[in-house]
């Protein structure tokens, strides 16, 4: 539990003269669900997406499986891609192939794997994230949003990877469909041996799915945790996040789902 | 007959068993020893039992599984059994989730492709075509609607909008334009020189290019630059915000796609493009006189007097009478199109695209009708 997947020192990004974090620390452990919190434009998306190699922060060391990917050359970057999923928000699926095709692109880069059995394979991801058969023929356009996301999930896992990002995966989901994407993260988590690194908004996420949640405020993670432990946090944003009306109402619904699982 | 293979991170070993075939997969394997896997597992005989030993495998992946619980269907299916041993708690579980997800084929209901079926399909483009016709027909109507309304009610006219897309699609647009037809201008004189020398009429290469230009390609080919140009922006611009909602999101608030968006479009297109036919005939014969002069000696006095005395003033009228209903066709095809994007990214740059070419095909045709028209009352 003690081996970290990801882990950020000092890092430092910044848009111009608007800087985003600064001095930011941050660990992912193997196997957790990390949840990471703050307020809107506090750069929850933009640390995801810098982690993911997506962005390149002006200071600061990041290193992902043991590999620092600022130092690491080309080659082995790419190789740490294929352990890496990145679930965008609304899917990020490209709009012009089906979703089976959609799943099927990360695993063209497999050589020498048939078509038939990519088929397959995209088949049982597809299935695993929890759609119906008939889904894979649709182009993303002909799909709601829950099924959206379940199909850019799917795409994330296509290579079995060992860490996988979530942004924002329960949002404008409704609230049937956000626990039922909750359990499938959790579910897939744990059969899948996933480290989950999860940008969210939604409390009832935070309690039924995160070891550990971190809270991003003041350009940097303020504190780390588990959920219960939030609450006793002294920080004016902390204490109205987590003790706030909706806070309390996931925190009575969290032995609920707890029983559920 | 034992075998082993060795693949990137594991190794697989093959053997017959007694009665049953042993698959003993070693190391880590992915979804890149998949195929390796499926052909190991597809050793065993018919009939029977397969046993596949996990116990020196440190990771499989779902790709693995997938083909472990197929392999165990298959051979289920001819009466025999595949068994997994010594499979790790974490491996177990991935087996169990991968034997619960394993998807089940649904019908897909296929169309065959008969002679009735082509014609049918044949039939609804058609059909189709003609629906985007009168679409683009009652675009038109709904354009003239508005505008006369607006006229009635000027203070409900858009007029920073109307100025904001005449320097769109007229100030911006002059360069291009200007240098295209004084290259036009310029290719005239130089072929018309070389052709009429061989006569020594080489005076007449200015009514050669007064008469084209000012007639035909002024107008014709500007209309083709700004088609090109304005068409796609149109249909961008409508079809994007139609995409995200906002033209619905205009509707609730009562304010009129139609003339908010439609109108002032068009119109500064049907008010921007004569200027553009007249700054292009300007350049067209600068270019012409240019090259007649360094070519064929004609002076630019020479070429003036010339220019008066055998060009008639119909010349440009004619030309520039044909530019509002170019400039109208091409407005209402690109703002039409931008209308009908639906939903997806791909949608709206295949709506631009065919934006573009209806636009550019449109004016072609509409000046073969005009050329008509003027040939037959004599201008």
């Amino acid at each position: 539990m003690a081996d970290p997947v990801i882990r950020v020192e000092g890092l430092r990004t910044q848009f111009g003269t608007n800087v985003v974090h600064d001095g930011l620390d941050l660990e992912l452990r193997r196997g957790e669900v990390l949840g990471v919190v703050g307020g809107s434009g506090t750069g929850k998306s933009v640390l995801l997406r810098t982690i993911a190699g997506l962005l390149t922060p002006a200071a600061g060391r990041i290193e992902v499986l043991g590999t620092d990917i600022r130092a690491g050359r080309q080659e082995a970057l790419a190789g740490l891609r294929r352990r890496m999923g990145v679930m965008f928000q609304d899917g990020a699926l490209f709009s012009s192939l089906t979703v089976r095709e959609n799943v099927e692109v990360p695993l063209r880069s497999v050589p020498g794997l048939d078509p038939a059995v990519r088929e397959a394979l995209a088949r049982l991801k597809i299935s695993m994230s929890g759609l119906p058969w008939n889904a894979g023929d649709k182009l993303p356009s002909e799909l709601s949003g829950g099924m959206r996301k379940r199909a850019g999930l799917a795409r994330a896992l296509a290579l079995d990877p060992e860490i996988v990002f979530l942004d924002e995966p329960t949002a404008g989901l409704d609230p049937i469909g956000a626990a039922a994407f909750d359990a499938l993260i959790r579910e897939l988590s744990r059969t899948l041996g996933l480290s989950v690194f999860l940008v969210t908004h939604d409390l009832d996420t935070l309690y039924a799915v995160c070891d550990r949640v971190a809270v991003l405020a003041e350009k940097r993670v303020l504190v780390t945790g588990k959920v219960e432990d939030m609450v006793k946090v002294d920080h004016p944003w902390v204490r109205e996040y987590f003790l706030g009306p909706r806070a309390r109402a996931a925190q009575g619904k969290a032995p609920a789902a707890e029983k559920a699982r | 007959m034992p075998t082993t293979e060795t693949v990137s991170e594991g190794r697989i070993e093959t053997k017959a068993e007694g009665t049953a075939f042993r698959v003993g997969l070693t190391g880590r394997l992915s979804v890149r020893d998949v195929m390796a896997v499926r052909a190991a597992l597809a050793q065993t005989p018919d009939g029977q039992d397969c046993r596949v030993d996990l116990s020196g495998a440190d990771w499989i992946d779902t790709s693995i599984a997938w083909a472990i619980e197929g392999r165990r269907r298959q051979v289920a299916g001819k009466g025999a059994r595949l068994d997994v041993v010594g499979a790790s708690d974490k491996a177990g579980q991935l087996l169990r989730t991968v034997a619960e997800a394993m998807p089940r084929p649904e019908a897909v209901i296929a169309r065959p492709t008969t002679v009735a079926g082509l014609l049918e399909a044949a039939g609804r483009r058609v059909a189709a075509a003609l629906a985007t016709l009168a679409e683009t027909l009652g675009t038109l109507g709904l354009f003239l609607a508005r505008l006369a309304r607006s006229v009635i009610h000027l203070r409900e006219f858009r007029l920073t909008s109307l100025v904001h897309h005449c320097e769109d699609v007229g100030l911006r647009a002059v360069p291009i334009v200007a240098l295209m037809a004084f290259l036009i201008g310029v290719v005239l004189a130089f072929q018309g020189a070389t052709q009429l020398r061989q006569f020594g009429a080489e005076v007449f290469v200015v009514d050669l290019i007064a008469i084209s230009v000012l007639r035909e390609l002024g107008v014709l080919l500007t209309a083709i630059i700004v088609a090109g140009r304005t068409a796609s922006a149109y249909t961008a611009a409508v079809g994007s915000m139609k995409m995200r909602e906002e033209i619905d999101a205009m509707r609730t608030l009562g304010i009129d796609p139609a003339a908010a968006l439609i109108v002032p479009r068009v119109l500064a297109l049907v008010l921007m493009l004569p200027i553009l036919t007249l700054i292009a005939n300007l350049a067209g014969l600068f270019g012409g006189a240019l090259m007649s002069w360094i070519e064929l000696g004609i002076s630019p006095a020479m070429f003036r007097t010339r220019l008066i005395d055998g060009t008639d003033v119909s010349h440009v009228l004619v030309g520039l009478s044909k530019a509002p209903v170019f400039a109208a066709v091409i407005g209402i095809i690109g703002c039409q199109a931008g209308m009908r994007v639906r939903g997806t990214a791909e949608s709206l740059g295949r709506m631009t695209s065919s934006a573009v070419v209806a636009a550019i095909f449109a004016v072609i045709v509409i000046d073969a009708v005009f050329s008509i028209f003027y040939a037959e009352i004599g201008v």
